[in-house]
């Protein structure tokens, strides 16, 4: 027996905390240093400097729900880094704060417009619509009063100095008309020439103003006043007003009737036609039976749900074998030049895609393109649609290769050498030895990628928009194109110039991420990855 | 004939995958140097050689501010994505808590909604905050930055996490054990450790932010303030022929960068692109 194996085991510090007394007890846990001490004051002091420089606008503007949020959110860090608990908090907590503001909210806000009729035509609220009908339909009227107008500023704003056919001089403004006291204008010549406390601009001055004079409107009871030349107003009348007995408007020249529906925002006449503004009122699930049920959208969206599978699919698979061969191929300490192929080979990977894709596309121009001119053809690439969608597809595996080659080259690399080699010993070929260890083991490493890689060419915006547009269109619809995925055609439906539909563009978004999340999910449970994560 | 099937058909894929990797490559590049700065008059291989389109890019745009706007945007959003995303893996890979499950699986959904039709939304918010805070309302780099750290949690965190569980546990017990807070085995144990993946979740924004085109042509509008991509796209929206050559020298030099943090990192890539998947 040793002396040795009896001594008693020696507390070892380890790391940093060894400097301040290597014999003393170990710090109690959950304790600090004096350096995350005070990076923790000089931080927390950055997020108060940061609350306090957020509350002044909101206070000057009387935005009490946002000083709120505010007070709230900063309270909520102070809390969460000061209390002894809730340690996964401190760590979770920044990254959730951007989290929330920055992605879970606009997509519920989105989510809520799918709910709603929200879009050209329907964007604000039923009062607003009454004032944008009323405005667009002032028109000069027999016998409305001339005014002799100047135009000034009173501290920067621009205002109306008008005089009316009776020598009385006004103030008008955003607000509308008000008498000016005679003692304080001059007139001469039935216009203002000097008002006090107002600046009276020269032809000049107003003639770099034009586009505001123009724009200016003093509201009055049955219109509006506005200039009809520098020195010139005259009162203009609404034709169309709002009469709130019958809930409806009333054209005053025809005498015609258009009545609210509040149920679709908009006011209609007897004959069902309707005034193009309307108003945003919520719509209930109409646009989600909406795409699924009227002919002329139904029936493009089924078929561009198959390309846009055919297109993230196909993009995937050939990105991965085209990747996979590259890196099996150069898997092998033989072969010379490793490293430069290497670097060569991922050079696309390197070049900004969005400026690629549009090379890509002019490369692929049916008269001057290279493709073109190199292999002496003479396609029309774009626009025809199975050569624009080889093309795009061709395009997405020439930018998305580089990653998968990576990617595989650093799985195969891990790859324990003793399986290959058990394989070999049991006789089996080259073939068998990667149909039966070797890809098995990359496809446990490789499956949680290649599902990202599915989901985010499912959504692949660019992919599309950059080079064929989602062309080429059929002759007769011109809302959806050969090579459309949802996400493009969404897009032309959002923002397009047939007039945006942002509540309808909102509900197919919407199947869009269930399809997505509905296909990534069922592929994560098939791998064994599922039960390692929540281990 | 041996040599051909052992290591001959090695050196055949990988110069047919060079050629196809090279020749968009060689074309744009051909095009930068090209002194008539057309597309229709650019061939592959270069027959004159010239800086003019270089020249043209720095005296008639302002390109030193995409340039400083691109790098400033793509480098502050990567760190500190990077950053909130290690803090978030961390806790997802040691700490076990309620709603720890429900918390991952929500960071992979939010990631698969078709993000930019959340634009609207977003383009009303940064209108209204633009109001309050002009600092960092749009045509700013901050509002843009911050933005992009919305998406710091998601994808990336998964890869982080997966790397860390393969990180012995008992590496940072044992430091806790001595005495170390969890702050301190974060900071001098783990993030040692996970420099690779570190660099690679870092390339992957960085190379993402400074490609990213959508949000940033809605959010920067003001030509000073334009990001290379946005800056780029507006040389070739309305003259898709004449300022081709200029387009090219503009990748070009977009590319740099990128390459230059690849060339940096490259010793770290390959294994930490793939080891927060592989696991035993």
């Amino acid at each position: 027996m040793t002396t040795d194996h009896a001594a008693p085991p020696v507390p070892r510090q380890r790391g940093g905390r060894r400097s301040v007394d290597s014999g003393g007890p170990p710090v109690p846990r959950g304790s600090q240093g004096l350096g995350g001490l005070a990076g923790k004051v000089v931080v927390l002091g950055l997020v108060a400097g940061i609350a306090v420089w957020g509350a002044f606008p909101l206070i000057g503007a009387r935005a009490w729900p946002g000083l709120a949020v505010l007070v709230v959110v900063t309270a909520l860090i102070f809390y969460v880094y000061l209390s002894g608990r809730h340690i996964p908090a401190k760590y979770l907590l920044p990254g959730t704060l951007f989290l929330i503001a920055f992605q879970i909210l606009p997509v519920l806000l989105t989510v809520s417009t799918a709910f709603s009729n929200f879009g050209d035509g329907h964007r604000g609220s039923k009062q607003d619509a009454i004032v944008a009908i009323r405005n667009a339909s002032i028109t000069q009227v027999e016998g409305g009063t001339e005014y002799g107008l100047t135009v000034a500023t009173r501290g920067g704003e621009l205002v109306f100095l008008l005089v009316d056919p009776t020598g009385a001089a006004f103030l008008g403004d955003a607000d509308g008309l008000e008498p000016l006291p005679a003692g304080d204008v001059t007139v001469s010549a039935g216009r203002v020439t000097r008002a006090q406390g107002y600046t009276v601009l020269n032809l000049g001055q107003v003639g770099a103003r034009s586009a505001e004079v123009t724009a200016f409107s003093v509201p009055t009871a049955n219109g509006a006043i506005q200039s009809t030349g520098a020195s010139r107003a005259s009162e203009r009348q609404a034709n169309r007003i709002y009469d709130e007995s019958c809930d409806c408007i009333v054209e005053r020249s025809t005498g015609n009737r258009w009545t609210a529906d509040n149920a679709a925002g908009s006011f209609v006449d007897s004959q069902g036609g309707h005034l193009a503004q309307g108003w945003r009122v919520g719509v209930g699930f109409d646009n989600f039976t909406r795409a699924l049920t009227e002919p002329t959208i139904a029936g493009p969206f089924f078929r561009t749900l198959v390309w846009n599978f055919a297109f993230s699919l196909g993009t995937v698979f050939t990105t991965f074998a085209l990747g996979l061969l590259c890196a099996l191929a150069l898997h092998s300490p033989r072969i010379r030049f490793r490293r430069t192929y290497r670097i060569l080979l991922v050079l696309p990977y390197a070049m900004p895609s969005f400026a690629m894709l549009l090379v890509w596309r002019d490369m692929f121009n049916a008269d001057f393109g290279l493709i073109n001119r190199l292999f002496n053809l003479n396609v029309d690439w774009m626009g025809q649609p199975w050569t624009a969608r080889f093309a795009v597809i061709l395009v997405q595996l020439w930018l998305g290769y580089p990653y998968m080659f990576l990617v595989a080259t650093g799985a195969l690399q891990a790859i324990p050498n003793e399986m290959n080699e058990a394989a070999l010993v049991d006789g089996a070929t080259p073939g068998q030895r990667f149909r039966r260890v070797t890809l098995p083991l990359l496809m446990v490493a490789l499956t949680p990628l290649l599902i990202a890689s599915f989901a985010y060419n499912f959504n692949n915006f660019n992919a599309i928009a950059l080079t064929t547009e989602g062309g080429p269109f059929p002759a007769d619809n011109t809302t959806i194109g050969a090579t459309d995925l949802l996400i493009t055609y969404t897009y032309r439906l959002a923002f397009g110039a047939q007039g945006a539909q942002y509540g309808f563009a909102a509900a197919i978004s919407f199947y869009i991420f269930l399809i997505v999340a509905v296909v990534s999910a069922i592929s994560f449970r098939r791998t064994r990855r599922q039960e390692e994560v929540y281990g | 004939m041996t040599w051909v099937r052992r290591v001959g058909w090695r050196h055949a894929v990988a110069l047919l995958a060079v050629a196809f990797s090279l020749f968009p490559v060689v074309f744009v590049l051909s095009a930068a140097v090209n002194p008539l700065g057309t597309l229709n008059s650019t061939a592959l291989v270069p027959t004159d050689v010239s800086g003019e389109n270089f020249d043209d890019l720095f005296r008639t745009r302002p390109f030193e501010s995409w340039y400083v706007n691109s790098i400033l945007i793509a480098g502050l959003s990567s760190f500190a994505a990077v950053t909130l995303s290690m803090c978030a893996a961390y806790a997802f890979s040691r700490m076990r808590f309620r709603g720890r499950r429900v918390g991952l699986l929500s960071l992979l959904l939010i990631q698969m909604f078709p993000q930019f039709l959340a634009i609207v939304a977003i383009f009303l918010m940064f209108t209204t905050i633009g109001e309050y805070w002009p600092g960092i309302g749009f045509n700013t780099p901050w509002g843009l930055i911050l933005l992009y750290l919305g998406g710091a949690l998601g994808v990336n965190t998964w890869l982080m996490k997966g790397f860390l569980d393969t990180v012995p546990r008992e590496l940072d017990e044992s430091a806790t054990m001595d005495g170390a807070s969890h702050a301190q085995a974060f900071y001098r144990i783990i993030l040692p450790l996970v420099a690779p993946i570190l660099a690679v979740t870092g390339l992957l924004v960085f190379i993402g932010t400074i490609n990213e085109f959508l949000m940033a042509n809605v959010f920067l509008t003001d030509l000073d303030s334009k990001t290379l991509s946005v800056g780029l796209f507006g040389l070739i929206e309305g003259e898709r022929n004449n300022n081709f050559g200029m387009f090219c020298a503009g990748s070009l030099l977009t590319a740099i960068p990128t390459v230059m943090i690849f060339q940096f990192l490259q010793r770290y890539i390959v294994s930490g692109l793939t080891s927060g998947a592989v696991k035993g």
